[in-house]
């Protein structure tokens, strides 16, 4: 163990990282607790100065309450929640083909067809941006959730085929020469065989992209505009703008806005984290 | 590639062309659907903005063609010169979050109770989109509302407003998107640590080394692997840096917050009218450098894969 364990150390030091360390992430999450404190205050505490002090009523459930009532808020967070899914299920779906193809099979293309997913993942967005607004315009799908959902999953499928590719490489590979014996077909080698084992990875990947597709902002603006199809990254400047200077609201739909991967990191974590860390232990 | 691919061993000619081809034609069916996506919305694109960067085009109209003009007026454009200056700072001070994720994974590298709900919780920042920890940052910032005048006050700095003034609003952005990724770099170091080995580190104890000279020779060569990942999704978030400059400044005061791939966005989709073509241009340049860079990631990984 490095650092030094402090059960090792004198009882003092023990005393003092313990309170170090809750000290620390207060300080480390200050800026997130002010907006947290904001949105449970009524709106008189702003007015007559209270900022940073206790709140003179609790009026958390009321500012929540108007966030959903009083906004376009619950709209944006459903177009979210249908831009989302069906790009986790459809990069998902592609990666595992295309990681079992590279991870698998030997042929001499393979480390140039995966050196391209890989790169593609790395270029920056701006690149693709006007020709893909183009591209979706042309589809008739210029400011719908399909038109974006295409995109998103074709672009994940670059950083999804790198970590499918890279697992199914762990695979033991004896159990798909033993299924080739048996005479098993390829498909269905892929079904049975390796699909089942890939299940950590997909967890792992569907968390990953969940949260990536959820907090995108910038597709949202380049393809979409309005409040019929814009996710919720793009719906908080509207409704920031309806809100204007109502920092109680604006705080509470912030982290209304933020919710939904937070609740999903720590409902997965295990998952998360694996798929986050992937290749930094070797 | 130790393994050797044998064949699947046929079945007595069937007929079948399936049976006897399946082995060829597998890969190409279960890598169809990807590689279609991925070239019809990655890298077709790729060459179409090169071909759109010679022409003037308003995203509507009959492009016109106009040779290397957009990069010639890049060359006299100082709002470019600017972008180029702050794409660099926010690489170089981007990077302090592999020192900084390292620091905090050292301090958080304990088994005290309830170590891993804390863990979590530092690295929870990561999680939030980067939509909202900009609006978080800009309000902690307002000079009216926000704690971070208090809290400066407290060491005897005078109030400033930071993202007001050109000469502080860059920094004022970047120390808002260390946020989240220093939670990032402390993850990865965190698994890292974990898989230390335990037995050279008491070895080395014994030996005598300690603090720096133990973190020197001991623990950051094994967190190798850890420090390569840290530096390859850093170097990318710095140049993807879009989202919080646009939430929190919209590339302002004055233009001087804005990077390459933010003023590529203004160039070619703002109130200013829509200039395709000189958008296409920066975002060639912008593709440049990041392509010195992705290349070195391949030639790693390509030395790397012959390893195998």
């Amino acid at each position: 163990m490095f650092p030094t364990p402090v059960e090792r150390r004198s009882a003092a030091m023990q005393a003092t990282y313990k309170a170090l360390v809750p000290v620390a992430l207060i300080l480390w999450l200050l800026p997130l607790l002010m907006v947290a404190l904001f949105s449970i205050k009524p709106d008189s505490d702003f007015t007559q100065g209270n900022l940073w002090g206790l709140p003179t009523s609790f009026a958390g459930f009321e500012n929540y309450a108007r966030v959903f009532t009083d906004s376009a808020m619950p709209r944006y967070l459903l177009n979210s929640v249908f831009i989302t899914v069906p790009t986790v299920i459809g990069a998902v779906a592609l990666s595992c083909m295309t990681g079992f193809a590279l991870g698998v099979y030997r042929f001499r293309s393979n480390i140039w067809i995966f050196f391209m997913f890989v790169a593609g993942n790395f270029v920056p967005f701006q690149i693709l941006m006007v020709p893909v607004r183009d591209l979706t315009l042309n589809m008739g799908l210029y400011d719908t959730r399909l038109g974006l959902v295409l995109f998103h999953i074709a672009f994940q499928t670059g950083f999804c085929t790198l970590f499918m590719r890279n697992f199914i490489r762990a695979l033991p590979r004896e159990l798909i020469e033993a299924a080739r014996v048996e005479g098993v077909s390829e498909i269905r080698i892929f079904w049975y065989v390796v699909l089942p084992l890939m299940r950590p990875a997909i967890a792992a990947l569907s968390v990953l992209i969940f949260t990536f597709i959820w907090n995108d902002y910038f597709w949202a603006v380049v393809l979409t505009q309005g409040v019929e199809t814009q996710p919720v990254t793009a719906g908080i400047t509207a409704f920031n703008s309806q809100f204007r200077a109502a920092y109680h609201m604006m705080s509470a739909g912030s982290i209304i806005a933020a919710l939904p991967p937070v609740m999903m990191f720590f409902l997965m974590q295990k998952h998360f984290i694996a798929g986050l860390t992937l290749g930094a232990v070797k | 590639m130790t393994v050797t691919e044998t064949p699947a061993p046929r079945p007595p000619a069937t007929g079948q062309w399936w049976r006897r081809n399946q082995m060829r034609v597998a890969p190409w069916l279960f890598l169809a659907p990807g590689i279609a996506f991925f070239a019809l919305y990655v890298i077709y694109p790729i060459f179409q903005s090169f071909n759109i960067s010679f022409y003037r085009w308003d995203g509507l109209g009959e492009p016109v063609p106009v040779g290397l003009e957009n990069y010639r007026q890049l060359l006299d454009d100082r709002a470019f010169y600017t972008s180029l200056r702050n794409n660099v700072k926010w690489l170089l001070l981007y990077l302090l979050a592999i020192p900084g994720g390292l620091f905090i994974a050292l301090f958080l590298n304990q088994q005290i109770r309830g170590m891993r709900l804390y863990k979590s919780l530092f690295f929870f920042p990561f999680v939030i989109s980067q939509v909202v920890v900009g609006l978080v940052f800009a309000w902690f910032y307002n000079p009216a509302i926000g704690l971070f005048n208090p809290l400066i006050g407290l060491f005897g700095v005078a109030p400033m407003n930071v993202l007001g003034n050109p000469n502080t609003v860059t920094y004022g952005i970047i120390a808002a998107g260390l946020w989240p990724q220093i939670a990032y770099c402390m993850i990865l170091y965190l698994t890292g640590l974990n898989a230390v080995d335990p037995e050279q580190v008491e070895a080395a104890r014994l030996d005598g080394a300690k603090g720096w000279k133990m973190l020197w020779y001991v623990i950051l060569p094994q967190l190798r692997p850890a420090t390569f990942i840290a530096v390859v999704v850093t170097v990318i978030g710095a140049m993807r840096s879009f989202d919080m400059i646009s939430v929190m400044t919209n590339g302002g005061p004055f233009g001087s917050s804005r990077v390459l791939a933010y003023y590529m966005f203004e160039v070619s989709l703002s109130e200013y009218g829509f200039r395709m073509g000189y958008g296409a241009a920066i975002a060639v340049v912008l593709f440049l450098i990041m392509m010195v860079y992705i290349a070195f990631f391949l030639w790693r990984m390509w030395r790397e894969e012959r390893g195998y």
